[in-house]
């Protein structure tokens, strides 16, 4: 009896300790991690908030004009491409919006916060989608 | 028996709870985070029971709300709250007050927000005054189940994006080509692309699944 309450005090703090993982990300909906090099270049990830840039721009400028594929990542944004004037930079230039030497601004996610669009269906799945 | 099932219940509430009240370090949690225990000699796990809610027993998280919503860019779990230009980011209620609400993602009903001029996004990047190519089309589509049938309107859509956003990448523009289930939106493809990740998701049945089957009426009508 008592090793059974072990285990089960046992499982209960694993069950707790992931529930409390899995409850403490309580970004918005849309948000989008970007952490193709950050991680290993030393940098915070990027958090990309969507539901800011939808305010103020239809989703045909990104999307269409800018060339932003529909998938978080999936763009391989690097500085080189921003600072030449690509996605992001296309408007973060100092003229459009602010210019990239404010590197915390977008890089502000919590260091090894994975690739995501944060909140998605497909995020909530219990069983892992295929890539 | 009963017994080792409520004591599993009670500390794999509490636990969430607690981490879920301190989002910063939920590794820590096994140290008692509201209160600061006197009698924390032996094990964790005795702890975490004195760390149960004393509240009332009888509480029930209704609505199963597993969260807050819409919080503030520092305590949001994603962005760094050491980072200082974290605290310069916009809080999204600050932008959402006076935003018409819905019921599912970021609870901002985005097309009305835009209707209403709530919001005037820019469809060019640079000029401000371009206007949208709007196409006022209804595509319906006749679903298997029993759900209503779902009519697709374009003009919702063209407002926000490009013809070239969609087709002939995702949607092949001509009518029976397309294969959708909800499956392949719950997995990100077809509608999925956007419902579900930033346009409202598939708990909202019924703003695609709208219109009463037309088979149904013809057969109640029939003798």
């Amino acid at each position: 009896m008592q090793r059974l309450i072990k285990l089960a005090i046992a499982i209960a703090v694993i069950a707790g300790a992931w529930l409390g993982v899995s409850m403490t990300v309580q970004a918005e909906y849309g948000d989008v991690v970007m952490n193709n090099y950050s991680d290993k270049a030393g940098m915070r990830p990027v958090v990309f908030p969507h539901w800011f840039h939808r305010v103020r721009f239809r989703c045909k400028v990104c999307h269409a004009d800018l060339g932003f594929k529909f998938k978080a990542g999936g763009n391989e944004i690097d500085m080189l491409k921003i600072i030449d004037g690509q996605y992001c930079g296309s408007c973060h230039n100092g003229e459009i919006a602010w210019s990239v030497e404010n590197c915390n601004l977008c890089h502000s996610g919590k260091p090894g916060t994975p690739t995501q669009v944060h909140e998605s269906t497909i995020q909530k799945l219990s069983a892992p989608a295929g890539k | 028996m009963r017994k080792i099932f409520s004591a599993f219940l009670i500390l794999g509430i509490s636990l969430g709870t607690a981490t879920a009240a301190e989002p910063a370090k939920p590794a820590t949690s096994k140290k008692p985070a509201v209160v600061p225990a006197a009698a924390v000699v032996t094990a964790p796990a005795p702890a975490s029971v004195a760390a149960a809610p004393a509240g009332d027993v009888n509480t029930f998280n209704r609505l199963l709300t597993v969260h807050k919503r819409n919080l503030p860019p520092p305590e949001d779990g994603i962005h760094d709250p050491a980072n200082n230009e974290t605290h310069s980011l916009q809080p999204p209620l600050e932008a959402f007050k006076e935003l018409p609400k819905s019921t599912a993602g970021n609870r901002v009903n985005w097309v009305k927000s835009m209707n209403d001029k709530k919001i005037t996004p820019r469809y060019d990047r640079l000029d401000p005054k371009a206007e949208p190519v709007v196409m006022d089309l209804n595509i319906v589509r006749e679903v298997k189940g029993s759900m209503p049938d779902v009519v697709y309107p374009h003009k919702q859509h063209t407002e926000w994006l490009d013809c070239s956003n969609c087709h002939p990448a995702i949607f092949i523009p001509q009518k029976g080509a397309n294969q959708i289930s909800m499956a392949s939106i719950l997995l990100g493809q077809k509608c999925g692309v956007c419902h579900g990740k930033v346009a409202f998701p598939v708990s909202e049945c019924r703003l695609c699944h709208s219109q009463p089957k037309a088979s149904a009426a013809k057969t109640s009508a029939k003798p």
